[in-house]
C-alpha cells in the first residue's frame, strides 16, 4: 500500500512540472504552478523534509539500485574491488544479465526453499491467527484478572527477540533441553527437537508462532473492543447462538483488522530471519532453510561470498512480497471491502 | 515540525557516525623512535575456560616487554572466526591486527588479499626451525602470510574408568568400536561414542580410513564422490544407526564435551585443543583417567587430519610493526613451551619439543607421532571453503534427509562449482 501512494505522488508531482515547464516557455508570464506556490508557500516544511527524502534515498535508494545491479553481474568475493592496507585489487566482475535469474528459477535451490518458505509462512500466520484470536475472545470477556492475563500474554512480545530464540534453544537441546526432561519424566523418548528434519521444522514454526501471537492477540482484541455491544444485545434478543454471534457479527466486525494484521504477519513472517537463523541456522542440513536465511548465507556464510545470487534472491523476494500485497489488495477489493 | 527536528538530528548522528569512522585511526606504530607502540588487536579462538587463560597471559607478558603496546585480546568463539573476520576485513573495518588463523583458513585469507605478506618481517625469525608440515599451510604463492602457532592431529579419547568397567579395550578399528560400544551398553549403560553431527572436520578421519580424500590437488581432480567416499558417509551413518555414537545436529560442541566431561559417553573423537577442556570436567578431576588412542582404522587405515593454527597479520593493520612483534612473540619457543606445559598444545618449533614442558607432557608426547603421519590436507584458496558443502551432506546423511550415495555425489558436484576447471 505504501509503495503505490508514493508512486503515485511522484507521478503527479513529475506531470506538474512538466507541464508548467512547457507553459512558462510562451510570451505571456505564467501564472505560478502549483509546485512553485506550494513551494513558496509551504518552503518550511519542504525544507524540513529535504533532510528524510535524503536520508531514505541514501539507506534505502542506494542500496536497492545496488543490489539489482549486482544481481545482475557475477560478483564475488574474489572479483569485487577492495583496498586492504597496501593490497590494492580492482573490480573484476562484469555483466551477465539475466543469467542469475534464470539460473535460480529453473535451478532447484531455489524453489525448494520457496516450497518451505511457503508452508512457514502460511503455518505460522494461520495458528498465530487462530490462536490470537482464541486469545482475544476469551480476554474480551469480564474475567477476574483480566489485566494479570494480559500482561503474561503479551511478555513474549516485550522480551528482545533474539533472547526469546536462544531460552528456546535451550529448552530443545536433545541431551540438556528442559523438554527433554520434561518428557523423560513421564516415560516418553526424547524428540530430537533440532536434529530431526521434520521435529525443526515443528520446532521453528512453534517458537514463531510463541513469539507473534502477542501481537495478533493485542491488535485482534482492540478490533473485538471497537465492536457495538448493542449488535450482540440485539442478535440475543433474536435468539443467535453464541456462533452465530461470533460467525455474523464478530467475524465481520474485525475484518478492517484481520486484514491489516495478516497482510503485515504475512510479510515479517516470510523475512523472520532471527528465528530461523539463531535456532537452526537453516539446518539440519538445509530443511528449514527460508528465503532470506538463505541469501544471507550466500552473501556472509559461504566461501566464497556469492553477492550475485545473494542479490538474486533479495530481489526475487521483494518482488513476491509485493506481488502478493497487489493480489492481497486486489482480492478484498473485489470482495467489496475496501480498507 | 517534529518530525523535522528528529530528521536533522538523524542526520546529524549519521554525520558524527561517518567523521567517527574516519577519525579511528590510531598511531601508526611508530617504530621510527626504534620502539614500539600503539594498540594491536589480537583475535583469538582458543576455548574459553581453559585455553584462552593462558594466552591473555602471555599477550600480558607482549605487554611488558614493550611497555608502549597495549594488546587488546578479543576471544572469539572458533566456529564464528572465520565468518566474522572475512566480514570484518571485507568491509574494511574492525577487522583485528592479528588473527588466529586455522590452517585452512589461511590460504584463502591470502588468496583475498586480506593478510600482509610476513617475508623479511620481524614476525619471522629462525624459519628453518619450523616443522615443515606446518609450514605448508602459510605460504601462497611462495609467500608466506602467516605464523604456525600450534598443530595437531586428532585421536580417540576415553574414559578410562568406563571401559575398565565394560571390560574393554581402546578400540583399533570401526568393528572393534562397534563391539565395544555394545558391551559399553550392556555393562554400564552409556553410549559408546559421541560423533559431531554438525561440523564436517569430525568426519575426515572417517573419509581418510576408508582410503578416501575431498581432492586431489595434484591431479585437480574432486575425490569426495569416489567409492571411498560413499562408504565414509555409510560408516558414520553406521555408527549412529545401530547405537554406537551419538550425534547432535545444532549444538554439537557443547553437547559433545558435557556428555564426555559428565561420563555419559564413553569415548569421542577430538584434539588436543580439548585436552586442557576436557580436564575442567568431573569425570576427569583424577587426571589419569582420560586416555587417548589413534582413532579408530577404516577399512584402509588409521586416518587423522593434520591442523593447526597459524597466526596472521591483516594487511589493514595501522600497526604493522608491532603486529609483525607480536605475531614473533607468541610464535616463539618460549611461548609455545607454555602453551606446550600448561594447554599440552603441539609446538610448531622443532626446539620447543625439546624444552622441558614439552618433554614432561604426556598428551604432547602421544600426538607427535600421530601429527607426523597425519593426512595433509591440500593447501589451496579453497581449501576451508570445502567444508561447507560437505557440513550439508554429512548433517543430511546423519539425520536420514540423504543417502550416503547421494551425499557424496552432491558434495562432488558442489566442488567442481567451486573449483573452476577441476575434474
Amino acid at each position: 500500500m505504501a509503495v503505490h501512494t508514493s508512486q503515485s505522488v511522484v507521478k503527479a508531482a513529475g506531470g506538474n512540472t512538466a507541464r508548467g515547464r512547457s507553459r512558462g516557455t510562451g510570451t505571456p508570464p505564467p501564472a505560478p504552478g502549483r509546485i512553485r506556490r506550494g513551494l513558496s508557500t509551504h518552503w518550511y516544511a519542504w525544507t524540513m523534509v529535504a533532510p528524510v527524502v535524503v536520508v531514505i534515498g541514501v539507506i534505502i535508494g542506494y542500496p536497492l539500485v545496488r543490489g539489482i545491479y549486482l544481481s545482475m553481474t557475477d560478483a564475488t568475493e574474489r572479483n569485487v574491488a577492495r583496498t586492504i592496507g597496501v593490497n590494492e585489487m580492482p573490480a573484476t566482475y562484469k555483466f551477465v544479465g539475466a543469467d542469475n535469474y534464470i539460473e535460480a528459477l529453473t535451478g532447484s535451490q531455489f524453489l525448494g526453499t520457496l516450497g518451505w518458505t511457503l508452508v512457514w509462512t502460511v503455518s505460522c500466520v494461520s495458528i498465530t491467527f487462530a490462536l490470537g484470536m482464541g486469545l482475544a475472545n476469551i480476554l474480551n470477556r469480564r474475567i477476574a484478572g483480566r489485566s494479570a492475563y494480559r500482561m503474561a500474554l503479551i511478555l513474549p512480545w516485550a522480551i528482545p527477540g533474539f533472547v526469546s530464540v536462544f531460552a528456546w534453544r535451550f529448552l530443545y537441546n536433545e541431551e540438556r533441553g528442559l523438554l527433554n526432561s520434561l518428557l523423560g519424566g513421564v516415560g516418553v523418548d526424547g524428540i530430537p527437537w533440532l536434529n530431526d528434519p521434520t521435529w525443526a521444522k515443528f520446532a521453528v514454526i512453534a517458537v514463531n508462532v510463541w513469539l507473534g501471537v502477542p501481537f495478533m492477540m493485542v491488535a485482534l482484541l482492540g478490533g473485538l473492543q471497537s465492536i457495538p455491544s448493542e449488535q450482540y444485545e440485539a442478535a440475543e434478543m433474536d435468539g443467535a447462538t453464541a456462533w452465530q454471534r461470533f460467525r455474523h457479527i464478530t467475524l465481520p466486525g474485525l475484518r478492517p483488522v484481520s486484514t491489516t494484521v495478516i497482510l503485515l504477519s504475512t510479510i515479517w513472517t516470510f523475512n523472520m530471519f532471527p528465528v530461523i537463523f539463531l535456532l537452526t541456522r537453516g539446518g539440519p542440513g538445509e530443511a528449514t532453510q527460508i528465503l532470506v536465511t538463505q541469501a544471507y548465507k550466500f552473501s556472509f556464510e559461504i566461501n566464497p561470498r556469492d553477492f550475485a545470487q545473494s542479490s538474486t534472491w533479495g530481489v526475487l523476494i521483494l518482488v513476491l512480497l509485493m506481488l502478493f500485497a497487489v493480489i492481497y489488495r486486489r482480492v478484498l477489493r473485489t470482495q467489496g471491502e475496501n480498507w | 515540525m517534529r518530525r523535522g527536528i528528529t530528521a536533522t538530528a538523524l542526520v546529524a548522528a549519521l554525520a558524527l557516525a561517518a567523521t567517527a569512522c574516519g577519525s579511528d585511526g590510531k598511531s601508526d606504530g611508530g617504530s621510527s623512535s626504534g620502539e614500539l607502540s600503539g594498540t594491536v588487536t589480537w583475535w583469538d579462538t582458543s576455548s574459553v575456560g581453559s585455553e584462552d587463560k593462558v594466552f591473555k597471559k602471555l599477550a600480558a607478558g607482549f605487554e611488558k616487554k614493550h611497555p608502549k603496546v597495549k594488546v587488546k585480546y578479543v576471544s572469539v568463539p572458533f566456529g564464528d572466526a572465520q565468518n566474522k573476520f572475512k566480514n570484518a576485513a571485507q568491509a574494511g573495518s574492525s577487522a583485528p591486527d592479528v588473527i588466529r588463523s586455522e590452517v585452512a583458513w589461511t590460504p584463502d585469507f591470502a588468496s583475498l588479499g586480506y593478510l600482509a605478506p610476513l617475508d623479511g618481517t620481524a614476525a619471522l625469525k629462525n624459519q628453518d626451525d619450523f616443522l615443515p608440515q606446518a609450514v605448508a599451510s602459510t605460504k601462497y604463492e611462495d609467500k608466506t602470510f602467516a605464523v604456525p602457532q600450534v598443530i595437531d592431529s586428532m585421536g580417540i579419547f576415553y574414559n578410562k574408568k568406563l571401559m575398565e568397567k565394560a571390560g574393554v579395550e581402546p578400540p583399533t578399528n570401526l568393528d572393534e568400536l562397534k563391539s565395544s560400544a555394545k558391551k559399553i551398553k550392556d555393562k554400564t549403560g552409556k553410549t559408546g561414542l559421541y560423533l559431531r553431527g554438525d561440523d564436517p572436520y569430525f568426519f575426515l578421519s572417517f573419509l581418510y580410513g576408508e582410503g578416501g580424500d575431498l581432492v586431489d590437488a595434484k591431479t585437480k581432480t574432486v575425490t569426495v564422490d569416489r567409492p571411498e567416499g560413499v562408504k565414509a558417509f555409510k560408516a558414520v551413518k553406521d555408527l549412529v544407526d545401530d547405537g554406537t555414537a551419538k550425534t547432535d545436529a545444532s549444538d554439537g560442541w557443547e553437547n559433545m564435551m558435557q556428555a564426555f566431561k559428565n561420563g555419559d559417553v564413553a569415548m569421542m573423537i577430538n584434539g588436543p585443543w580439548a585436552v586442557a577442556d576436557t580436564l575442567t570436567g568431573k569425570e576427569f578431576t583424577d587426571k589419569d583417567n582420560l586416555g587417548i588412542a589413534t582413532v579408530p582404522a577404516g577399512s584402509a587405515a588409521h586416518g587423522a587430519p593434520q591442523g593447526g593454527h597459524n597466526l596472521a597479520v591483516y594487511a589493514g593493520s595501522k600497526n604493522l610493526e608491532a603486529s609483525y612483534a607480536f605475531v614473533e612473540y607468541m610464535t616463539s619457543v618460549e611461548s609455545q613451551a607454555t602453551t606446550a606445559g600448561e594447554l599440552n598444545l603441539l609446538p610448531t618449533r622443532t626446539s620447543a619439543y625439546a624444552k622441558k614442558e614439552a618433554v614432561n607432557s604426556e598428551i604432547v608426547g602421544f600426538f607427535k607421532p600421530v601429527v607426523e603421519t597425519a593426512v595433509e590436507r591440500p593447501w589451496i584458496p579453497e581449501g576451508g571453503s570445502l567444508f561447507a558443502p560437505l557440513g550439508i551432506e554429512y548433517t543430511k546423511v546423519l539425520t536420514g534427509q540423504t543417502t550416503p550415495e547421494k551425499a557424496a555425489k552432491a558434495t562432488g558436484d558442489a566442488y567442481r562449482k567451486l573449483l573452476d576447471g577441476w575434474k
